[in-house]
């Protein structure tokens, strides 16, 4: 594989990218799925915007379903995309209540963009199914997810 | 990784053969149009693999085959195109992409550089006020109700019935911006909810709107058909697609697709590609929600159009007809239609997959406006902000070996994240502004991942499809404003 994993600073916040030369890719860690999850979210959001501009003035709740655990990711993942477009909301900080192998349920806490706070780095257009995978590792799971740019 | 350099047999200068026996499970072989030089950046990613998977879809005819412009993408190259016949084949959303009709229009005029040079600054401030960019934008258009299906299904048509352009815009738009088999009851009401707002706005990333001087002319006689007189003259150039309305059917028919994939048995090495049979019922609702979004698009760049000739008009304080303000044409380059094609001496009704390329028909074929008819279809291919973008024509030759398909812009060499990493905001404005190129740009970082260094260049991968002979060079063009997102 292509893929230069950098397991240095970048493994201390859960998550790190990957080089796709039209788009990008999150490598996301956790001991755990539901961390997996978050993680991948919360490296997501750090592409579209710096989520340290983002406050925790109102919750969504997120809920996805899939045919299986890493179908769930991409629709956790797109579920958080349909919020920004749809109604403008940046999250900074997402906790995960119930995950099986075909639905997920979490409360996601951030706030509306506010053009004058949040510069907008990037529009993610959609998490994708290319090279998607979670997989068990030494530390628990790692996931990989690549995402339309 | 395999080592590309073995693995792809050259055919002559411009075509490089991947055997079936690359991958088990490749139905057909694939067919790269690139150069001795291209060829190295192609061979460092993981494109031409990707050329080998789509092989694998059932139904595919012909080659799996990338334009000179390919790059990795998802699923599909970027630069991929692929047909499956409609009686047993399949078709899948991600050979079209999450924007779908992602296109590109040009528009004339009869201004000359001297004419806008001293009013390009605020030219650009002004369209920048006057239409919608950016992430998140949200257009003037306030569609109530269930009044997006009736953009759904009439596409431009609707946005000219409304006023946004004249009947004639329609004449030269690629379907007459109104692809049939829309039917909006096959489209999910969360993207009807994001496309709503979003009508009308350019949106961010690669997109933009260009004002351009025509630099050089190759063929004389194809640019007069066109409306291009002479070297100097003003063009505009607007690229943007079906926004967040594009994006969510192709997520919503993802899902759909991967279930069908199980339940029709077909095994793909990428579950990007997901798929269905043609004439399945999850093939025929995506291809009735994908018509849709390629009604939205195309509905999109009309109302973009029609602010433009409106900012020229008050700028100029002359009205868009003294303006020679014409279409010379829209081209989608995401999308998949359903077309009849020669294979093999047979002809076959076929669904043509257009991932990141053009369609090229050639002087005669009956789908080229009647005013182009003897020179073939206009071919619009930008570049990247810095350098420059040809017009070209389709021909013959694309419509026996690629389905009446060429390339669709420059292909990017070097990521996003790279091309932040590598230079600054500062560097990529300087460089702008030293080769005369005026700019306004809603976010930094789009200004610097879309620097000309993140991009091949265009005319690299415009020569390749020339020599080829799937397009031939009509004009080449370069920008003197740009907005984008």
């Amino acid at each position: 594989m292509p893929f230069h994993f950098c397991y240095n600073a970048y493994a201390m916040q859960g998550y790190e990218f990957i080089d796709h030369t039209a788009d990008a890719g999150i490598v996301a860690h956790g001991k755990t799925l539901e961390e997996v999850f978050v993680n991948a979210a919360r490296g997501m959001t750090s592409l579209m915007v710096d989520p340290e501009s983002i406050s925790e003035r109102a919750r969504r709740e997120i809920v996805a379903e899939g045919a299986d655990t890493e179908e769930l990711l991409v629709a956790w993942l797109n579920e958080i995309l349909y919020l920004f477009d749809a109604e403008g909301m940046l999250f900074r900080r997402f906790e995960i209540e119930h995950l099986n192998g075909r639905s997920i349920r979490g409360t996601a806490y951030g706030e509306k963009a506010d053009p004058s706070r949040h510069e907008i780095k990037a529009q993610v257009k959609a998490a994708t199914y290319h090279q998607l995978k979670i997989e068990r590792d030494g530390d628990g799971f790692h996931g990989r997810v690549i995402l339309d740019l | 990784m395999a080592d590309w350099k073995k693995e792809l047999k050259k055919i002559d200068d411009y075509r490089w053969e991947l055997s079936p026996d690359f991958k088990e499970g490749m139905r057909v072989p694939g067919l790269i149009y690139t150069d001795e030089r291209m060829l190295d950046q192609v061979g460092e990613e993981q494109a031409p693999e990707q050329v080998a998977n789509v092989a694998f879809l059932p139904g595919i005819v012909g080659k799996s085959l990338a334009m000179p412009d390919i790059h990795w993408g998802y699923g599909f190259p970027i630069g991929g195109v692929a047909a499956t016949r409609t009686s047993d084949g399949v078709v899948s959303p991600g050979g079209v992409g999450f924007d779908i009709n992602c296109g590109v229009r040009l528009l004339r005029t009869n201004l000359t550089e001297s004419d806008i040079r001293p009013r390009i600054e605020r030219l650009i401030a002004r369209l920048f006020t006057e239409i919608p960019s950016g992430v998140g934008s949200e257009g003037r258009i306030r569609l109530k109700g269930n009044q997006i299906d009736r953009v759904l299904e009439r596409g431009a048509r609707w946005a000219v019935e409304e006023g946004y352009g004249e009947p004639e815009d329609l004449e030269f738009t690629e379907e007459k911006g109104q692809l049939r088999g829309a039917d909006p009851a096959h489209v999910s009401q969360r993207a009807k909810t994001r496309g709503t707002p979003q009508l009308g706005t350019l949106g961010s990333g690669n997109h933009f709107l260009e004002i351009e001087v025509v630099r050089e002319i190759y063929d004389e006689a194809a640019a007069k058909t066109f409306g291009v007189e002479h070297v100097g003259q003003v063009l505009i150039l607007i690229h943007t697609g079906s926004r967040g309305l594009g994006y969510q059917v192709c997520e919503d028919y993802l899902k759909t697709m991967g279930a069908a994939v199980k339940k029709y048995g077909i095994r793909l090495p990428d579950r990007q590609l997901a798929c269905a049979p043609v004439e399945s019922e999850e093939g025929k609702a995506y291809l009735a929600a994908m018509a849709c979004a390629a009604n939205y698009a195309w509905a999109n760049r009309q109302c973009i159009t029609h602010w433009t000739r409106q900012t020229l008009a008050e700028v100029f304080g002359k009205s868009p007809e003294e303006l020679g303000l014409k279409l010379i044409y829209d081209v989608a380059h995401n999308i998949a239609k359903i077309e009849e094609h020669t294979v093999n001496g047979k002809r076959l009704l076929l669904c043509v997959h257009r991932k990141g390329a053009t369609r090229a028909f050639p002087a005669g074929h009956p789908d080229v406006p009647a005013a182009y008819r003897k020179v073939g279809q206009p071919v619009l291919i930008p570049g990247d902000m810095g350098r420059y973008s040809y017009v070209a024509v389709g021909t013959q030759k694309a419509l026996e070996e690629t389905f009446g398909s060429t390339c669709h812009g420059a292909g990017r060499v070097r990521s996003r994240s790279a091309a932040k990493r590598d230079l600054s905001a500062q560097e990529v404005a300087e460089a702008l502004a030293s080769k005369g190129i005026t700019f306004k740009v809603t976010s930094k970082a789009s200004l610097v991942e879309e620097a000309s260094e993140a991009y091949k260049d265009v005319t690299d991968v415009v020569e390749v499809a020339d020599g080829a002979g799937i397009s031939r060079k009509v004009l080449k063009a370069q920008p003197i404003g740009v907005i984008k997102g």
